[in-house]
């Protein structure tokens, strides 16, 4: 396919390479980013210091602006980089919401006070930040929230209950939804910012059906947030929340850039394993065959459009409409795949823990239940299709009567 | 829709004007009224060759543009559109690139330059049967002469060249036939979607062999299929579209249907196979223009997801239009008919997936 970028490439790419052999630990090699595990421990001294290496470096949000300590530079610049750590068998040890959500937002919103306060400390990975959004009550329809937040002078009073808070126990900071008008739902919601560790906040992890908690209850009793931590005006929340929440979705869906690629040795050599092969090497069972080449054909289509996508979007043709499909379309596929793992596996594909089960097969259970959330969160599927109805398709819109 | 050069941007625009001002839909039921027994508006098809749609894929030096494949989906795309009926997709592809890759420079010389200009039309005789099936062939060259039988060869009933595949010496490969020869025996078919084909008897028609053998066939349907396949998307583009507006303006319980959310995510799920679809469509073609060596995965990928999505729009687009949709004088029965004919030429679904899957080794 195209080809991103030209000779002017290659000096970045010799640089990279060296810097990474440099400051690159060899016992980390293709050890898993501890960022993406749920349970976090401590770091170890060695992921301490490729962290702190790659946050003085900001190369860890490679294209977010030098000014505040990001890489500044271009997309094609930042996919040499990418690939390069991945030649390297090192990971990004930069990430959580911070990266993904909040940073893209404030530098588009925030005031410059705020982006020199809050953005270093993102590039730096020191500070972890979580999403204070939905609600017992205000879930698809997130602007019915209640937290309410009272004006007293300097700072804001936060009182109420979020849920579904993704990594509240290991956050440091919120950023946060709250209600400042009563009279009023979508003109009535302010964004905050405010840190987790004060007297007025507390956290409880939500055990879920996969097993574990990644996601929280959280309770604000007296919560103070700085006015200075008021991001764009008063009542003007809404806003900026539909923005993060395309930063989210991009994330989510895989469009952001990574994260797609499968681990170990692929679906289809895992089925021929599990299930064997004829002669001519066809899988034996040919329903699952035929089931397994259409979720292939899913995966292949939707990263022919990522591709489409970045390439219109880069052309002059303005944001392609290819976008609005992305959450859908890659939540459905990886689904799809997690049943098929869990199909070919049989009975191994069911064991909750112990020895009788190998850690892929342990993997597949977790990954399968953990992964009915992804067409939950971030805009429910049937909130995706509400938004191509009404956006793109111009159908009328049902839901913004109240 | 991928990024265009000029020249495509041109050809595409060029296409979507002149579908919609000669070539609208009305344009094909008038064809189909008429019975004509060719499939197409001889006189819709001079108008194309004259604005150099049939030369896109050939080289310059034998009276074509060379464009390549994306430029000729485009047309298609819009051809697709409105179900304008023409030879391009088989003559201007099929035989033009049987011709470009396989032909002789003999065959070359007679035949591309009148392909270019539309004065020749050619066509593929592959299939022998009721589903496509390119590796069973039991028509046979022997001695200069091919015997065999050939079904639903599209265009087939009066094109002037065919390239048929049969066995000789050598395994299977392309051997040119002329249309006039007396060994060439034809029977119209005459098909739901009215467009033209031909079952073909071939009884010791004179035949010369083509260069290349399999390899070339394989080459020629893949590029055939990927075009088809742009074909189909602007077919299902526009089927999903007639209904979008339909959805806005049918009233009943006192609103737009198009306000129940039962249709709406319906609608998004359309919407949404349709641009996987495109990406697919898009990626195949750009494979064959670039001669990357993914081409036949591509492309089976691409007829695949593009027959899957066109089947599911042309049935809701009649559904969705109600008892309106069931009568002739609508045109949404034309594109439930075109999807299942095209979703069966050159490889159906289960086809394309199966062959998807050998590539890749399982």
């Amino acid at each position: 396919m195209a080809d991103f970028g030209g000779g002017d490439l290659d000096a970045l790419r010799t640089e990279a390479k060296e810097w990474i052999a440099a400051n690159f630990p060899a016992s980390l090699k293709g050890r898993p980013n501890p960022m993406m595990r749920e349970e976090r421990s401590t770091p170890s001294p060695e992921q301490e210091a490729w962290r702190k290496a790659m946050g003085e470096k900001g190369w860890g949000v490679p294209t977010w602006p030098k000014a505040y300590g990001g890489g500044g530079l271009s997309g094609a610049e930042a996919r040499v980089i990418q690939q390069e750590l991945g030649r390297a068998g090192a990971y990004n040890p930069i990430g959580g919401m911070g990266v993904m959500m909040f940073g893209p937002t404030l530098l588009e919103y925030g005031t410059e006070e705020q982006k020199q306060e809050h953005i270093p400390p993102i590039v730096k990975g020191e500070l972890q930040w979580c999403q204070g959004f939905s609600e017992p009550g205000a879930g698809s329809d997130l602007a019915s929230l209640q937290c309410k937040a009272e004006d007293k002078g300097d700072h804001f009073v936060i009182n109420g209950q979020k849920i579904w808070t993704s990594g509240a126990q290991y956050a440091d900071w919120c950023f946060c939804l709250v209600r400042t008008d009563t009279s009023k739902k979508h003109e009535g919601i302010s964004f905050v910012l405010f840190t987790m560790h004060q007297p007025g906040v507390e956290v409880r992890p939500i055990p879920l059906i996969a097993g574990n908690s990644p996601f929280c209850e959280t309770f604000f009793t007296d919560a103070i947030a700085d006015k200075k931590n008021l991001v764009g005006p008063l009542n003007g929340g809404w806003t900026i929340a539909k923005r993060l929440l395309q930063h989210e979705r991009s994330g989510l869906s895989g469009a952001g850039g990574g994260g797609f690629g499968m681990g170990g040795r692929g679906i289809v050599q895992m089925a021929k394993d599990y299930v064997g092969a004829d002669e001519d090497g066809r899988l034996s069972d040919s329903d699952l065959r035929t089931r397994l080449i259409m979720n292939e054909m899913d995966g292949r289509a939707f990263q022919q459009t990522a591709v489409r996508s970045m390439m219109e979007s880069r052309s002059n043709s303005g944001p392609s409409a290819a976008t609005s499909i992305m959450k859908n379309a890659g939540t459905r596929w990886m689904q799809d795949r997690a049943e098929l793992t869990l199909e070919i596996m049989g009975h191994q594909g069911l064991g909750w823990e112990g020895d009788d089960f190998s850690a892929e097969e342990l993997g597949a259970v977790r990954g399968w239940l953990g992964g009915k959330a992804t067409t939950i969160y971030g805009g429910s599927q049937e909130v995706q299709n509400n938004i191509i109805s009404k956006r793109i398709l111009g159908l009328p819109d049902l839901t913004q009567n109240n | 829709m991928a990024v265009l050069n000029e020249e495509q941007s041109m050809l595409r625009d060029a296409a979507k004007s002149w579908t919609q001002e000669k070539s609208p839909v009305t344009a094909f039921r008038k064809m189909r009224d008429s019975g004509v027994d060719v499939g197409y508006d001889a006189a819709a098809w001079n108008e194309m060759a004259e604005m150099g749609w049939a030369g896109v894929i050939i080289p310059e030096e034998y009276g074509g543009s060379d464009f390549g494949y994306l430029s000729i989906g485009l047309i298609l795309e819009e051809l697709g559109r409105t179900l304008t009926a023409s030879p391009l997709l088989v003559s201007a592809v099929g035989a033009a690139s049987a011709l470009v890759l396989g032909g002789t420079d003999s065959q070359k010389t007679e035949w591309l330059p009148k392909i270019a200009e539309g004065t020749a039309v050619g066509a593929l005789a592959v299939d022998e049967g009721a589903h496509h099936n390119p590796d069973k062939v039991e028509t046979k060259f022997e001695g200069g002469k091919i015997t065999g039988k050939k079904t639903f060869v599209l265009e087939g009933f009066k094109a002037d060249v065919l390239i048929v595949s049969a066995k000789g010496p050598d395994g299977v490969g392309f051997y040119l036939v002329r249309g006039d020869d007396a060994g060439v025996s034809r029977t119209r078919l005459a098909l739901a979607d009215s467009r033209g084909a031909a079952n073909i008897e071939f009884k010791g028609a004179a035949a010369e062999p083509l260069t290349g053998g399999a390899a070339v066939v394989e080459q020629v349907l893949d590029r055939v299929r990927a075009a088809l396949s742009a074909e189909m998307l602007g077919a299902a583009v526009q089927a999903f579209e007639v209904t979008l507006d339909y959805l806005k303006v049918r009233v009943q319980f006192g609103q737009v249907i198009g306000s129940f959310q039962a249709l709406q995510h319906r609608a998004a799920k359309m919407f949404t196979d349709l641009e996987l679809a495109r990406s697919a469509v898009e990626a195949a073609l750009q494979a064959i223009d670039a001669g990357t060596p993914d081409v036949p995965e591509l492309v089976s990928l691409a007829k695949a997801k593009m027959g899957d999505t066109f089947h599911l729009v042309s049935n809701e687009m009649v559904q969705m239009h109600g008892g309106i949709g069931m009568t002739d004088a609508h045109d949404a029965g034309f594109y439930l008919k075109r999807a299942r004919a095209a979703e069966a030429a050159f490889g159906n679904q289960a086809f394309h997936r199966d062959r998807y899957a050998k590539i890749q080794g399982y």
